[in-house]
């Protein structure tokens, strides 16, 4: 058997067996939903109907209605984009890459952050979408043959390579989700009593039955999906961040952009795993799966990937002043500088000075500063691609049309409707779902539980 | 009469143990079923590694070659462009801006190609029944299926081999 060094802090606390794993994660989709889920579903679906009623009057009347003008005309739409699929990096990041490197503790927090990454790539999905301004043409992003002399979509381009990108990152997390959650789902169809919840698990088991050469096939696939998610992860925010560096505007054309989006998007991804698990931990009774040692090993990869994104601030600095070039040090002057000034002190005070009290290990240990610090990076990361779009474009090379931009409700109103759609869809996910990886958690038991690491311990 | 033995265990090593002590006897162990990959078990009641790595690297290459194949019609072949004095004259020419879409639309065949072999080949698809002897082979048990059709040894002479590996429970059942 497998052993574990005695020092290394158990994953699993408290005296737990196989059949406790499965009763502590089945146990809350059996019982009735508690009174704080029906509260918080309530305020989100509210919030989520809202963004829904936004979008299509959006639709309805046209991109119009939002607060764009002449000279910015990318704003809270394509920051809202690119912020959500930051924050849809940590799920298959947790999932792949740390599967890679066969960090247990991923284990009781990959399912959460993969269903949370699959939610956030939906919602980005949406702005997208919705900038174009007619969606009922939105399959002219697709290679498809047509009448207009049959003009091809432009494959230089990496706004057409963001289109492959996220597809392709969102159906193949989807899967990866999917296959890791059909055993599990098969042993909710085997406790469930009532015969319509045992049906419906039962078709979502797609008749899983645990047989040895099914896991053995189990097991390439995961690791092999791992392989190719992981250069995946990579691909998707660095095209995301081509959107920008390959166009011709100082503040954007920059080369430094794939490798600074991309550890932003980690940065941005965990920070809302940390948010999102701290209450689910609380409210589904998981504090001995997911605890402070977990929490602790996500606020070191936020300290890193936040570092390295105050490392890439700094860098752009100076290469705008180092180039020589006016324009670039404009637009860099003006950004910390200028009217948009309050909006870089945010994202600079949000993203690289306070995630630095994680140094300290009693912060970086405190369940209520991780909580806290989680939001303060979700809202520096919303800054940081606000202050890169529109402190780039708002003061062109032409001064007569140089403006800025004020967002509208209608703005407001499809940002805040995605964050309740997104809850919405985590909260329902949150019920009926196994929220832990049930098969991943018991192979890890006896090597990392509590009570198994005390007994060999006593031997 | 055939009949079919489901030995269940409560632990993974004792499991483990019992194959092994039972293979030993030559006895076939025909399948076993656990709520979670028991690492080793395999080569004990012999699965063979499993060949789904190649299948998805096979559709990860269709991939790749489809994505060039299709980039190169519409961009070079059918329609060529010329984008801010940057013309599309040949493939190679043009590769560093096809790398992109080529690697993504490889990674989209390969994972896909893979997860719906495995899904055929395991016959767990929407809606097929579960074939799982108990269902708490989900949970925290595990069951190891024997058969006499496997096997050369009697009924009597496999339930008395199998009365010796520590066992939680056996149910013997007439072959359908």
């Amino acid at each position: 058997m497998q052993k574990e060094a005695a020092i290394r802090e158990p994953l699993i606390l408290g005296n737990k067996s196989y059949k406790d794993i499965t009763d502590d994660v089945v146990g809350p989709i059996q019982g009735a939903a508690p009174i704080g889920w029906k509260i918080m579903i309530t305020i989100s679906t509210i919030i989520a109907i809202y963004g829904v009623g936004s979008i299509l009057y959006l639709l309805g009347t046209g991109i119009g209605v939002w607060g764009l003008n002449k000279t910015v005309g990318w704003s809270w739409d394509i920051t809202n984009f690119v912020w959500w699929v930051g924050i849809g990096h940590a799920g298959t990041l947790i999932s792949a890459v740390l599967l890679l490197f066969r960090q247990k503790w991923r284990m009781a927090i990959n399912r959460s952050a993969e269903a949370m990454t699959i939610f956030a790539v939906i919602m980005a999905a949406i702005f997208p979408g919705i900038h174009m301004g007619r969606i009922w043409v939105s399959y002219w992003v697709l290679p498809l043959p047509n009448q207009f002399g049959s003009l091809w979509v432009n494959f230089n381009s990496p706004l057409l390579w963001d289109v492959f990108a996220i597809s392709t990152y969102f159906s193949v997390s989807l899967v990866f989700w999917y296959i890791g959650l059909i055993p599990d789902f098969a042993t909710i169809r085997d406790r469930m009593t009532k015969p319509l919840a045992k049906k419906i698990y039962g078709i979502l088991s797609f008749g899983w039955s645990g047989r040895a050469k099914h896991w053995n096939r189990f097991e390439e696939v995961s690791l092999v999906l791992a392989g190719i998610a992981t250069p995946l992860v990579f691909s998707v925010h660095s095209i995301v961040s081509m959107d920008f560096a390959t166009a011709v505007i100082p503040g954007w054309h920059t080369t430094i952009f794939p490798p600074y989006f991309v550890s932003g998007a980690v940065f941005s991804g965990f920070a809302m795993v940390q948010t999102l698990l701290l209450i689910m931990r609380k409210g589904m009774k998981l504090e001995n799966y997911i605890h402070v040692k977990h929490v602790e090993y996500m606020n070191i990869v936020i300290i890193v990937t936040g570092s390295i994104v105050g490392v890439a601030y700094l860098t752009e600095l100076f290469i705008s002043w180092y180039s020589g070039v006016e324009y670039e040090s404009y637009a860099f002057i003006n950004r910390f500088s200028g009217p948009y000034s309050w909006a870089y002190w945010i994202m600079m005070t949000c993203n690289v000075i306070t995630p630095q009290l994680y140094w300290f290990k009693k912060i970086r240990r405190s369940l209520a500063a991780t909580f806290i610090l989680s939001i303060v990076v979700n809202i520096g990361m919303w800054f940081e691609r606000y202050v890169i779009i529109v402190t780039s474009i708002h003061r062109d090379y032409d001064p007569s049309s140089w403006g800025e931009f004020h967002p509208t409700s209608v703005d407001v109103g499809v940002f805040i409707g995605t964050i309740g759609i997104f809850f919405t869809l985590f909260l329902s996910f949150a019920r009926f779902f196994p929220v832990l990886a049930l098969n991943e958690l018991k192979t890890i038991l006896k090597t990392s539980g509590e009570n198994y690491k005390k007994q060999q311990a006593n031997h | 009469m055939k009949k079919v033995f489901h030995v269940m265990y409560d632990d993974d090593d004792t499991l483990k143990e019992a194959a092994s002590a039972l293979v030993a006897k030559g006895i076939r162990v025909k399948d076993v079923f656990s709520p979670f990959p028991v690492h080793g078990i395999d080569p004990i009641i012999g699965v063979k590694r499993t060949r789904l790595g190649i299948a998805a690297f096979m559709y990860a290459t269709t991939g790749t070659t489809l994505a060039l194949l299709g980039m190169w019609y519409f961009m070079i072949s059918d329609w060529p462009m010329n984008i801010g004095g940057k013309p599309n004259f040949s493939l190679i020419e043009n590769l560093p801006a096809f790398i992109p879409v080529t690697f993504e639309f490889s990674v989209l065949c390969g994972a896909h190609g893979m997860c719906i072999t495995y899904l055929l080949r395991n016959g767990t698809l929407p809606g097929m029944p579960a074939s799982n002897p108990d269902p708490r082979t989900t949970d925290d048990k595990f069951v190891m299926e024997i058969t006499t059709e496997q096997n050369v040894l009697s009924a009597k002479d496999l339930e008395g081999a199998i009365k010796d590996t520590g066992f939680f429970e056996l149910s013997i059942k007439d072959y359908k």
